[in-house]
């Protein structure tokens, strides 16, 4: 009974050294992975914070401005001014899509009908 | 424990036959005996003593060590828990009120050198002023070959400069990274962000601190890691501020002024959409203050919140509100309009002679100084302080500037009744342009208080009360009549229904002793629509003059006035307001009877 209890013990203990052991190294990985994602993290928002102000940079009123003016003929942009407001009714309604009937096959009473 | 007996038999009988007192043994025996017992007691209460010594300094010594190793390691980024994921720059970013940036961070390096690592010194210095030019050789060439074992040479430098001295090839030579602030916008908003440099410095990595405006204002909201990055929101919007810089600029140059300021404003919740102040700089290259000649002079100078000038006549429509207010007169009572009026040895003229009586509407559409001082005469110096006082002309005006503190409107040292007088047609009392933007929104909303903010809000402000709704409709009415058949009539706007005052003060002397004939000080205080009023815009110029005539003028209506109508025509549209028809006054119903 009593080289029994040691025999078990011994097992339990080896059991847990070795779940104790795998444990380690799945955190120790998991730490690793958590710092490579969060450097991946770091990386991407530093360069997003860098396309924003590129962003920012290449939409500067002043440029857009002198890109109005240079390609004014092709776009044909001046500053907004007031007489520019319209009013709903002032737009006209799309017209209507004309309704072609050309080729029309006669369906009924082609289908056969269980 | 074997005791020992206290009265030994032995002892105690030798002693009782040789005749002594057999009780001196046993106190003899006791004494040894509590000596014993104090010995033990104090050796154990000192070991007791020494253990918990011992247990306080291994604690004293392990928090110690563990702080020195905290102040002295590298911070680093806790790994794995939760909380640690936010990655954050530095200084969070300040974007306007559509969320467009203002200001933000941009990794870059800084270029520092290790003479003692040097390999060819002479070379080094002349391929680093090769690549910035501002570099001077020799200075460098001595320093790399002196004693100094570190100097900075560039605090920012850009990717191709980098790789440039790269290319050099030296070890002595190193890069820091660094956080710099970028203001991608450049010159625009330029007095409202103000700038930023760097504070304590490292190798590795550097403060970035705010030196003025908002980015000192606040400084430390935005250097709190604990608001997590989250940009600071500005009342300003990007592409009205662009515009009015713009139509500013032009009216600067067109009217050649040396300066000029505008500001527009919402009326109810006190937001600053717009503010400029020209000339001005560049943030990413913040220059560095005047130190001799006027600071007035200066780029780095914010006119609109700085600046603090007599403002003229566009007080007038304070004084008229008032006397409303306080049911001394309405619009059609008429007022002596007499000239000169005297006052002990100090007259006070009009630009024209307007005959003997106006109405009080009139008085403000001509801008008569005279009825003014009259109307001032009737309210009295008293409550004409405590009126301009609840306006905000006495104290700084409180935008969130660091500058703004310092801009305490000046008064007269003692409030006489000619004080009153000439301060109720803008003389004698200097202020901002800002403050005059603030005393002009309390007339637009229907008569509240407003303190000018930068920070975007969504609810209307709701100030204590300065005037009643009905005084402050009139006053709007006399505002509107300025334009349509007064002083300011280049001010008109189809559709957006210009109210508004001049003011053409003439520039004090430096030095005291009187003003300049030929400097002028002209602003144009509107507020639009003047029937509904939603904003209101200041624009003053600074020695404007328009040459167009045979003789040169000055006045706010040929200057301030025409840069004023340009400016509403172009940013009405961009804040989304659609040109409206006035409501017109109906066609009086005559009653007739037959």
């Amino acid at each position: 009974m009593r080289s029994l209890v040691f025999v078990v013990t011994a097992l339990a203990v080896i059991g847990l050294a070795v779940w104790a052991y795998r444990e380690n190294y799945r955190t120790q990985h998991v730490i690793n992975e958590t710092e490579s994602l969060q450097g991946q993290i770091g990386a991407a928002r530093s360069r997003l914070a860098v396309l924003r102000a590129e962003w920012a940079y290449q939409n500067r009123p002043s440029r857009l401005r002198d890109l109005a003016e240079i390609n004014y003929d092709s776009l044909q942009l001046l500053p907004l001014r007031p007489d520019q407001f319209g009013k709903v009714d002032q737009v006209a309604f799309p017209p209507t899509k004309k309704v072609d009937f050309d080729g029309i096959v006669d369906a009924a009473g082609t289908e056969d009908y269980p | 424990m074997i005791r020992t007996p206290l009265r030994p038999l032995a002892r105690i009988l030798q002693a009782r036959n040789s005749g002594e007192n057999p009780d001196a043994i046993e106190r003899e025996n006791i004494r040894v005996r509590h000596e014993q017992m104090r010995d033990t007691g104090r050796s154990r209460a000192e070991g007791r003593l020494f253990v918990i010594a011992v247990l306080f300094l291994g604690a004293f010594v392990t928090e110690g060590v563990r702080m020195g190793v905290i102040s002295h390691s590298e911070a680093v980024e806790p790994r794995a828990s939760a909380a640690g994921t936010r990655i954050v720059a530095q200084r969070a970013d300040i974007v306007d009120r559509n969320g467009k940036i203002l200001a933000t961070n941009l990794e870059t390096h800084s270029l520092y050198a290790q003479p003692h690592h040097m390999v060819d010194k002479e070379r080094s210095a002349q391929e680093l002023v090769r690549i910035f030019p501002d570099l001077d050789q020799e200075r460098l060439t001595k320093d790399f070959t002196g004693k100094r074992k570190f100097l900075w040479i560039k605090k920012k430098i850009s990717p191709e400069q980098k790789q440039a001295v790269h290319d050099i090839g030296d070890p002595g030579l190193m890069f820091g990274p660094r956080e710099m602030r970028l203001y991608p916008n450049g010159q625009l908003a330029a007095h409202i962000l103000g700038g930023a440099g760097f504070g304590r410095e490292d190798v590795r990595a550097a403060e970035v601190i705010g030196v003025a405006g908002v980015e000192k204002q606040f400084d430390e909201v935005l250097r709190d890691p604990a608001n997590g990055g989250k940009a600071l929101t500005l009342s300003i919007d990007l592409t009205v501020q662009a515009a009015t810089e713009r139509v500013l600029y032009g009216g600067m140059k067109l009217m050649n002024a040396k300066g000029a300021t505008a500001i527009l404003m919402d009326v109810y919740t006190g937001e600053v959409i717009a503010m400029a102040s020209l000339p001005d700089f560049d943030p990413n290259d913040r220059p560095r203050p005047a130190v001799e000649g006027n600071a007035s002079d200066s780029p780095l100078f914010n006119r609109a919140v700085q600046g603090l000038y007599e403002l003229g006549s566009t007080f007038k429509i304070f004084a008229a509100a008032q006397a409303m207010d306080l049911g001394i007169a309405n619009a059609t009572t008429m007022i002596n309009t007499q000239g000169p009026l005297r006052w002990g040895k100090f007259k006070i003229r009009d630009f024209h002679n307007y005959g003997p009586k106006l109405t009080l509407a009139k008085v403000i559409v001509k801008s008569s100084n005279i009825g003014t001082a009259r109307m001032a005469q009737a309210i009295g110096a008293e409550r004409q302080k405590n009126f301009l006082r609840d306006l905000g002309f006495f104290d700084p005006t409180g935008i969130e500037l660091i500058e703004a503190s310092g801009a305490k409107p000046l008064l007269p040292p003692k409030w006489s009744e000619l004080s009153a007088m000439t301060i109720s047609y803008g003389h004698g009392l200097s202020a901002s342009p800002l403050h005059l933007a603030a005393g002009y929104a309390a007339v637009a909303n229907g008569g509240k208080r407003i303190v000018p903010t930068l920070l975007k809000r969504d609810l209307p402000q709701d100030g204590a009360r300065v005037m009643s709704e009905a005084s402050a409709r009139e006053a709007r009415t006399m505002l509107r009549r300025v334009v349509t058949e007064g002083t300011a009539s280049f001010g008109e706007v189809p559709g957006y229904a210009v109210g508004g005052k001049t003011g053409t003060a003439d520039k004090p002397k430096e030095r005291g002793g009187g003003y300049y004939d030929d400097k002028v000080i002209a602003t144009f205080a509107s507020i639009f629509p003047a029937h509904d009023p939603k904003y209101v815009l200041i624009v003053t110029l600074d020695e404007p003059v328009e040459t167009s005539g045979p003789k040169p003028r000055r006045t706010a209506g040929w200057t301030a006035v025409p840069v004023a109508a340009e400016m509403i025509e172009r940013i009405a549209p961009l804040l989304g307001m659609r040109p409206q028809v006035e409501p017109g006054q109906l066609a009086g119903i005559t009653l007739t009877s037959n």
